[in-house]
C-alpha cells in the first residue's frame, strides 16, 4: 500500500538533513556508526519512511507472527539487575522454581491450542543442577513432541555450562539432543561496560554475550538478539551495541531477528526513570532496521510495545510482531498493561488493520499459514529479498 | 513483492495527492477516499503531521483542565451503542440535585479548572428552562468556569419538545451563560448509518443546522465523529466533507475529535462488530487532519485509545490532548476508561517533543507559564472567540460586548498561538 516512492523518501530525507544516508540506503550500502547517531536526531517520519522502504524491499507487505507460549521456569536470580521487576531472591515471597512436571503441565494446559513454540527463559538460580535444564527441555518435548523449544538466553547458557563444568560448545549438543531448537535474544541489555557497571554489574559483559552467541551459532543453532533501550544509555552506546551485533552477524549469520526492548520503569530500582515514549519506540524500530542490514527480521514485540505501537511499527521497519504469548510475566511485573495473551484471530485482524498481510510462521520462519497464497507459499521458508 | 501489489498508476495517483497535501491544497472527497483506502499508515500519519506542523508551527500542544458532568442519564433516544442512558422510570435513572452538582464543580474549581462539559440525555421533562437555571446558577457561583454544554441533539430535543424555534432556545441559554457547545451526537453524519445506529436521534441535516445556528448566535462549537461500527470508508469521508462545508460557511468549529465506537456492554453489543483496532483510529484521525483543512484544532482521544496512542497522534495530526476529565461517565459506562492526571498528560506531551500548555474552551492558551512569558490569552471568552458577532438582531447586546472585548485585545499574540479559524 506504499505511496512512498523512493523519490518522495529522498525528498523527505533531504528536508530532514539525511539525504546522504538515504542515498546509501537506496544503494544498499552499510550505514556507519556516525550515520546511526544522526538517525536519532533526524525527523521521525523521515527515518520511519526510510526504514519502511527497507522493510518493504525485504518483506513486501508481509507481517509475521506465531502461536507461542511462554514458560518462565524460575524467577529466582542472583544477578540483581536494576531494571528487573521479575527477579526474586531464594526464600523471598513469591519466589518459585518449576519442577520439570510443572513445566510439562504448562505445556499440557495449551494442548488444545495450535501452539508451535515455547519461549522459555528465567533467572539464574545457582542451585539448579545441569541435569535440571536438560530435564525441563525433555519434559516439554515429551508432552508435545512437535513444539519448538526456544530456550535459554546467553546468561542462562553460561550458567548451564558452568554447572556442567564443561565448555558450552560441548554442552550445546546435549541440549539439542534433549530438544532445544533455538535460543532467544533477551539479556543483551546494552553492551556498554559503563552502563553494565551502573545497572547490571553481576551479569555477563557485552563481550561475553557476543562470544556466547557465537558459540551458539557455531553449534548450528539460530538465535535472536535484542537491546534494552530507554534507561541510562546514550545514543552512542546504542549504536555501539547495534554495530557489534552487526559485526558478529557478518561472521556467523546466526541471528534471525532483532528485537528492541523498551525499558519499563515500574517495580524496579530504576523506577524514577521515565522510560521511552511511544515515539522513541518507533524510532528504535526504525534505527534497528536501518543499521542491521544483515539481520532478516525486526520484531515489534507487541506485549511490550502495546498493540497500537506494534501496528504502527509495521510501517516503521518491523516485519514481525511476536506471537499469541500465553502468560507473559517479565514485562507485566514491570508495569506492562497489555493483555498477557491474545487470540490468534485478533492478532490476524490487527495486522490486517495495520495494512499488512498476516503470515503465521514457525520459530525458524517457515511459513505455516497465510491468507495470500501467492505471497507466502505454505511450507516454504519465509521470503527475504534484500 | 511490493511491486506486485503496488501498481504503478495507483502509486502515481497517491503520490500526486500526497504532494497536494504537502503543498497545502484542499483535497477532494475522491482523493480523500483513495488516501483512506490505499495510503499506508505511515504515509497518512506523516502527511497529517505536516498539516499539523503548518497550522501549529511552534511546538505547543494544548489541553484543558475540565470535568464531565452528566446532570441526567435519562434519555429517550435509545441509541443501541450507548451504555450510559436509562429510560424514564428506570430504577437507575437520575437527575442530579444542585448540591451534588455544586460539590462536583467546586472540586473542578479547586483544581483550577476552566471548563465544565455538561451533557445529559434527552430527558422528556428536563428541558431548556431547567438548563438555563442550572447554567445561570453555575455562572454566579463559579464565574471562572465555562459551561461547555448541550450537544446538538439535546438542543434539537428542546426545540421539539418545547415547540419553540431553536434560535430562541439558544438566546435563552446564552443569556444564562452558555459559553460553548460540544460536538457530540454527530456519530456519522450520513442518513443510512444514523437510521441503523441512532434512528431516533437528530438527523444529519438538523445536526448541521443546529451547529450553524449555534455559530450564528455567536458561540463556537466543536465537531466529532464516532466511527468503527457500520459505516463505510466512503461514509467517513462524507462525514468529514459535511463538516468542512459547514466550517467554510460559518467558521464556528474550534476543533475536531474522532473516536472509535466502544461496543463493550452496550445494549446492542451483539449487533456491533468488535471494537476497531488502534490502527483504524490512527488512520481515520490522520485522514481527518488532512481533510479538515479549515478546522484549526485536532484533539487526541486518549480517553478511548489510551495514553500511548494519544502520544503518537501528536505526530499524526493532533495538536490538542483534550481534557483532564476529572470524571467521565459515558464511554466509561462502555468499559473504556483512560483518565489521566495533569502530570501524566504533560509527561506524554513532553515525551513527544512538544510544550504542554493549558487552554480554555475556545482554544486560547490560559496557562500561567504562557502568560508569564508575555503571551496573550486569546481568545479569552466566548465573545472574543465568536465568528458571527452580532449577526442575529436579538443578540445585538452580545455583539456590542464582543466588540468592546475585541477592542481591548492586543494583536501581538505569541506567534503560532493566535487563534484564527482559516489559516
Amino acid at each position: 500500500m506504499s505511496v512512498q516512492a523512493s523519490a518522495e523518501i529522498q525528498r523527505l530525507a533531504e528536508r530532514a538533513g539525511i539525504a546522504d544516508i538515504a542515498a546509501r540506503v537506496f544503494a544498499r550500502e552499510r550505514l556507519s556508526r556516525a550515520d546511526g547517531v544522526r538517525l536519532y536526531g533526524a525527523d521521525l517520519h523521515a527515518v520511519g519512511a526510510l526504514a519502511n522502504h527497507v522493510r518493504e524491499r525485504m518483506h513486501g507487505d508481509l507481517a509475521y507472527f506465531n502461536v507461542n507460549q511462554h514458560v518462565n521456569y524460575t524467577n529466582i536470580c542472583n544477578k540483581l539487575c536494576r531494571f528487573c521487576a521479575f527477579q526474586r531472591l531464594p526464600g523471598q515471597e513469591g519466589a518459585y522454581v518449576m519442577r520439570p512436571e510443572e513445566v510439562a503441565a504448562k505445556i499440557r494446559a495449551c494442548q488444545d491450542e495450535p501452539v508451535t513454540e515455547v519461549h522459555m527463559v528465567a533467572g539464574i538460580y545457582p542451585k539448579l543442577p545441569y541435569e535440571y535444564y536438560l530435564d525441563i527441555v525433555r519434559a516439554v518435548k515429551a508432552e508435545r513432541p512437535a513444539i519448538h523449544v526456544k530456550a535459554f538466553t546467553m546468561i542462562e547458557l553460561m550458567q548451564i555450562a558452568r554447572r556442567a563444568k564443561r565448555p558450552l560448545a560441548e554442552v550445546l549438543p546435549e541440549l539439542r539432543e534433549a530438544g532445544l531448537g533455538s535460543c532467544p535474544g533477551g539479556g543483551a541489555e546494552v553492551f556498554s561496560d559503563r552502563v553494565r557497571d551502573l545497572g547490571y554489574d553481576k551479569k555477563n559483559t557485552g563481550d561475553e554475550w557476543l562470544a556466547t552467541a557465537r558459540t551458539v551459532h557455531e553449534a548450528g543453532l539460530r538465535s535472536n538478539c535484542t537491546m534494552l533501550h530507554g534507561h541510562i544509555e546514550t545514543i552512542e552506546e546504542r549504536i555501539d551495541h547495534l554495530d557489534r551485533l552487526r559485526l558478529l552477524q557478518d561472521e556467523t549469520h546466526g541471528f534471525q531477528t532483532y528485537i528492541p526492548l523498551s525499558f519499563h520503569p515500574a517495580n524496579n530500582e530504576w523506577s524514577h526513570l521515565p522510560g521511552p515514549s511511544a515515539l522513541d519506540e518507533l524510532r528504535e524500530i526504525a534505527v534497528g532496521r536501518l543499521m542491521l542490514d544483515n539481520i532478516d527480521h525486526v520484531k515489534a514485540y507487541w506485549i511490550m510495545l502495546s498493540i497500537p505501537v506494534a501496528q504502527l511499527a509495521l510501517s516503521f521497519g518491523a516485519d514481525d510482531v511476536d506471537g499469541t504469548v500465553v502468560e507473559e510475566k517479565i514485562y507485566h511485573e514491570a508495569g506492562a498493561t497489555t493483555p498477557q495473551r491474545v487470540q490468534r484471530a485478533e492478532l490476524v485482524q490487527w495486522i490486517r488493520d495495520a495494512g499488512r498481510v498476516p503470515v503465521e510462521r514457525d520459530t525458524l520462519y517457515n511459513v505455516l499459514w497465510s491468507e495470500d497464497a501467492t505471497l507466502a507459499a505454505v511450507g516454504h521458508a519465509a521470503p527475504v529479498m534484500a | 513483492m511490493a511491486s506486485a501489489v503496488h501498481t504503478e498508476p495507483l502509486h502515481g495517483e497517491l503520490a500526486r495527492i500526497a504532494a497536494k497535501v504537502e503543498d497545502g491544497q484542499r483535497i477532494s472527497g475522491e482523493e480523500a477516499l483513495l488516501l483512506h483506502e490505499r495510503a499506508d499508515l505511515s504515509t497518512l500519519g506523516r502527511l497529517a503531521d505536516g498539516v499539523r506542523a503548518r497550522l501549529h508551527p511552534h511546538g505547543v500542544v494544548t489541553y484543558i483542565v475540565d470535568r464531565n458532568l452528566n446532570p441526567t442519564n435519562v434519555c429517550i433516544a435509545d441509541c443501541g451503542f450507548c451504555a450510559f442512558y436509562r429510560s424514564p422510570g428506570d430504577a437507575e435513572a437520575y437527575v442530579l440535585g444542585r448540591d451534588e452538582i455544586y460539590a462536583k464543580v467546586a472540586e473542578l474549581e479547586a483544581q483550577g479548572g476552566k471548563q465544565l462539559l455538561m451533557q445529559g440525555g434527552h430527558h422528556p421533562r428536563v428541558l431548556s428552562e431547567w438548563w438555563c437555571e442550572l447554567i445561570a446558577d453555575l455562572r454566579e457561583r463559579f464565574p471562572s468556569i465555562n459551561s461547555h454544554a448541550l450537544s446538538a441533539s439535546e438542543l434539537d430535543h428542546f426545540a421539539q419538545y418545547e415547540k419553540r424555534p431553536l434560535e430562541h432556545i439558544l438566546r435563552d441559554l446564552i443569556d444564562a451563560g452558555l459559553g460553548s457547545v460540544p460536538g457530540a451526537g454527530a456519530e456519522i453524519l450520513v442518513e443510512r448509518v444514523r437510521k441503523i445506529i441512532a434512528p431516533k436521534k437528530t438527523p444529519t441535516e438538523r445536526w448541521l443546522d443546529v451547529h450553524r445556528k449555534v455559530h450564528e448566535a455567536g458561540l463556537r462549537s466543536s465537531a466529532t465523529m464516532m466511527f468503527g461500527h457500520v459505516e463505510t470508508a466512503a461514509e467517513r469521508v462524507e462525514h468529514l466533507l459535511r463538516l468542512r462545508e459547514l466550517q467554510d460557511e460559518t467558521g464556528g468549529f474550534t476543533a475536531f475529535a474522532g473516536w472509535t465506537c466502544q461496543p463493550e456492554g452496550v445494549p446492542d453489543e451483539h449487533l456491533y462488530p468488535a471494537k476497531a483496532t488502534p490502527a483504524v483510529y490512527l488512520r481515520v484521525q490522520a485522514l481527518s487532519r488532512i481533510v479538515l483543512d479549515n478546522i484549526l484544532n485536532m484533539q487526541a482521544s486518549y480517553v478511548t485509545q489510551g495514553m500511548k496512542v494519544g502520544q503518537i497522534t501528536l505526530r499524526t495530526g493532533c495538536n490538542d490532548f483534550g481534557g483532564t476529565m476529572l470524571e467521565e461517565n459515558v464511554v466509561s459506562a462502555a468499559g473504556c476508561f483512560h483518565l489521566e492526571s495533569v502530570q501524566t498528560i504533560e509527561r506524554m506531551i513532553r515525551g513527544a517533543g512538544f510544550t504542554p500548555r493549558q487552554r480554555n474552551s475556545w482554544y486560547g492558551i490560559c496557562d500561567p507559564r504562557h502568560l508569564e512569558a508575555g503571551g496573550v490569552e486569546a481568545p479569552g471568552d466566548r465573545h472574543a472567540a465568536a465568528t458571527h458577532r452580532g449577526a442575529p438582531q436579538d443578540l445585538t447586546h452580545l455583539a456590542a460586548e464582543a466588540m468592546s472585548a475585541s477592542a481591548t485585545r492586543t494583536n501581538d499574540n505569541m506567534p503560532g498561538e493566535s487563534i484564527e479559524v482559516r489559516a
